[in-house]
């Protein structure tokens, strides 16, 4: 299936039969959502993991250091709330 | 009397406000929710003084508003979509203990696909519970029409609750003037919920028991006696209302129906828009009316054919569909028309599904859908084709 | 009867000011209207909102296709990849933009009778520490601009509005609504 393929539907005979999405989340990326990023500071980063921990999304690895998956991050910015080290800013999206 | 701009969700809340209700127990839903934060302000405030119940569920909601009702205390609650459906065995079983609660419905759409937009599925596949359900205009019915509900439904004669159905967003979101009414002047339109037969440690009595089929039937037939009684009863306290507050209500409202060719037959916010598109058609010259039918449960078959009996074409709006059959407002009408062998052309249009919206536009693709086709059938208006 | 819609992002206040304008319109003895798109917003995302204003009651409950007069809250819609912001307005409408630019830097200026009128509300907002820095709350200032723009409300009845429906620094957003009434261009 190609991933980068957007659906649209015209007409009743284009929909599917129920209310499906295509090609799983690996296609249908939410990351517009965001109006600010979270960026890690590796410098400070301890490797706690607990950014991990609390991303619900998750588009957080459980890495040292952990890297954020910008393609799902909402910017719902719990890591940078969590982080005990003050190690993830804040930084406005560009519109 | 005090003229506020306020959204469709307050003006049930106000509703609930200056019928004095004294228990309220909800659980919030989009499109729903600001009813039960602005009900839970009032009472928090000690403007409203009730007891408001927090419920973990709308079935639960429902379960404690019967509970205040049995008491012979007068209770509100409100919902929407999903919400109405978890309420749904609750709902009978309201009715069939005949406790005059009242509630407002937001029509919402049921999932999936998710969606918070309006459509009437939710309340129509709840016709048949035993609930009156009258479907509103504009934000100044949804405070009028919980008032007059509380009326009919206490009416000892009647007992039977009332669901007040106001479209989600078009009129829960949507600001507009509503005037309420002093709560001195409602107390002598509205006097206090008294029930013969209520929850009374000193008189006790149990309710509901097991009631075998030599006694079911007759108590199922009193709730269809009640539901058409509360047929004059709408009427009446509808011309009570108008002669004490000025704003007159009936089961049915028809606009230059009289001499029409084409007559719409709307409810609903879709009312409103319909009467717009009638006049700018008109002026066009084309003949065209609207019957706004405000109840479906009693369904005003008398009015209905009075109003209907000299057009041409009739044609239905539904913003739902009973899935292999047609819309419900269709199948309404088409029935009472039956019933008084009146043998009209007909058309049902399916509209506004799931939120899509209904403009001055949608009503013309209707007229126009009407005037072009062969009748006795559904067309569905606004569908990607 | 005349018909407003208004743009701007999740968080500029464009619904809270379509409502004010609403309620102004309602103190001057008019019949009013208000309500968003509605859909599922978010900060930063494009947002509509609705007003209606009339001398007669006003029936329709449907979106506003062919606006009278267009708000534009923030200057970054116009242009905006996917958004157009000037879809269906009527002939000798009347366009209110949130700019530090001059209303002939518009192209849709003067096209058909249209009339852009700009007025820096985020300056104004900024002035009265409306919202915060990064994101100011513009939504009082441009109803300001309206009032003298379009003369559907007045600015006693704009004021007053705001101070009905603000829950906070109600007077320093009255006082930001009749900044940009002396003020837009």
């Amino acid at each position: 299936m190609d991933k980068e393929k957007k659906y649209e539907f015209n007409k009743t005979e284009e929909y599917p039969k129920m209310v499906v999405s295509f090609g799983s989340t690996l296609t249908n990326k939410t990351a517009s959502w965001r109006t600010f990023k979270p960026v890690i500071n590796e410098d400070k980063c301890i490797g706690c993991g607990i950014c991990w921990k609390f991303c619900p999304e998750p588009a957080i690895t459980p890495t040292n250091p952990p890297k954020i998956i910008y393609d799902y991050c909402k910017g719902c910015g719990i890591c940078i709330v969590e982080c005990p080290v003050n190690a993830i800013d804040k930084v406005d999206e560009k519109r | 009397m005090k003229k506020v701009v306020i959204n469709g969700d307050f003006a049930a809340s106000y509703g609930a406000l200056s019928a004095e209700v004294k228990f309220i127990a909800a659980y919030p839903i989009t499109p729903q929710t600001l009813v039960v934060e602005k009900l839970s302000e009032l009472v928090s405030d000690g403007e409203l003084k009730a007891s408001f119940v927090k419920v973990e569920s709308e079935h639960s909601a429902m379960a404690a508003c019967m509970g205040a009702e049995a008491a012979g205390v007068r209770s509100f609650t409100a919902t929407s979509s999903q919400g109405l459906l978890l309420m749904s065995e609750v709902l009978h079983w309201s009715a069939r203990a005949r406790l005059p609660i009242v509630m407002s419905n937001v029509n919402r759409a049921v999932g999936p696909g998710w969606s918070i937009w309006a459509d009437d599925t939710d309340s129509i596949s709840q016709r048949d519970t035993g609930w009156m359900q009258v479907y509103v205009e504009n934000n100044q019915e949804v405070y009028d029409a919980i008032l007059m509900g509380y009326k009919i439904s206490e009416d000892p004669g009647i007992l039977l609750p009332t669901m007040v159905n106001l479209d989600a967003f078009f009129l829960s979101h949507t600001s507009e003037i509503v005037e309420m009414i002093d709560t001195e002047d409602v107390r002598k339109f509205l006097p206090p919920y008294d029930p013969k037969y209520k929850l009374d440690v000193n008189d006790p009595h149990a309710f509901g028991a097991l009631t075998s089929p030599e006694y079911y039937y007759e108590f199922t037939v009193k709730i269809h006696k009640a539901m058409i009684k509360a047929k004059r009863k709408i009427q009446e306290v509808g011309k009570e209302f108008g002669d004490k507050f000025g704003r007159y209500y009936d089961m049915t409202e028809a606009y230059k129906t009289e001499d029409a060719d084409i007559i719409l037959v709307t409810h609903g916010t879709i009312a409103g828009t319909a009467k717009e598109t009638v006049d700018r058609l008109r002026a066009e010259g084309k003949k065209v009316g609207n019957l706004k039918i405000r109840y479906l449960r009693p369904f005003p078959d008398e009015q209905v054919y009075e109003h209907l009996k000299n057009a041409k074409k009739i044609v239905v709006v539904d913003r739902s569909i009973s899935y292999g059959k047609e819309g419900a407002f269709y199948s309404e009408t088409k029935a009472s028309l039956f019933d008084y062998n009146l043998f009209v052309p007909t058309y049902g249009m399916i509209a506004g599904l799931g939120g899509r919206d209904v403009s001055i536009q949608t009503i013309r693709e209707i007229v126009k859908t009407a005037e072009d086709n062969e009748p006795n059938k559904i067309f569905f208006i606004g569908e990607k084709k | 009867m005349i018909e407003i819609r208004l743009h701007g992002r999740g968080g500029q206040g464009a619904v809270k000011a379509a409502e004010i304008l609403a309620k102004a319109a309602f103190y001057d003895g008019k019949i009013v209207q208000s309500f968003p798109f509605f859909g599922v917003e978010r900060r930063g995302a494009p947002v509509q909102a609705f007003t209606r204003i009339s001398d007669d009651p006003i029936r329709v409950h449907s979106y506003i296709y062919e606006p009278d007069v267009l708000i534009v809250l923030d200057p970054t819609l116009v242009g905006a990849e996917g958004i157009d912001i000037i879809e269906g307005i009527k002939d000798n409408g009347k366009i209110v933009i949130n700019s530090t630019k001059d209303p002939s830097d518009f192209e849709f200026h003067n096209k058909n009778g249209v009339q852009v009128y700009t007025v820096d509300a985020t300056a104004i907002a900024l002035k009265f520490h409306l919202g915060s820095a990064s994101a100011p709350i513009v939504n009082t200032a441009i109803v300001g601009a309206i009032a003298k723009v379009t003369g559907l409300v007045s600015i006693d009845a704009v004021k007053k509005a705001i101070i009905d429906t603000i829950p906070r620094y109600k007077e320093e957003n009255a006082a930001a609504a009749e900044d940009t009434f002396n003020n837009v261009k």
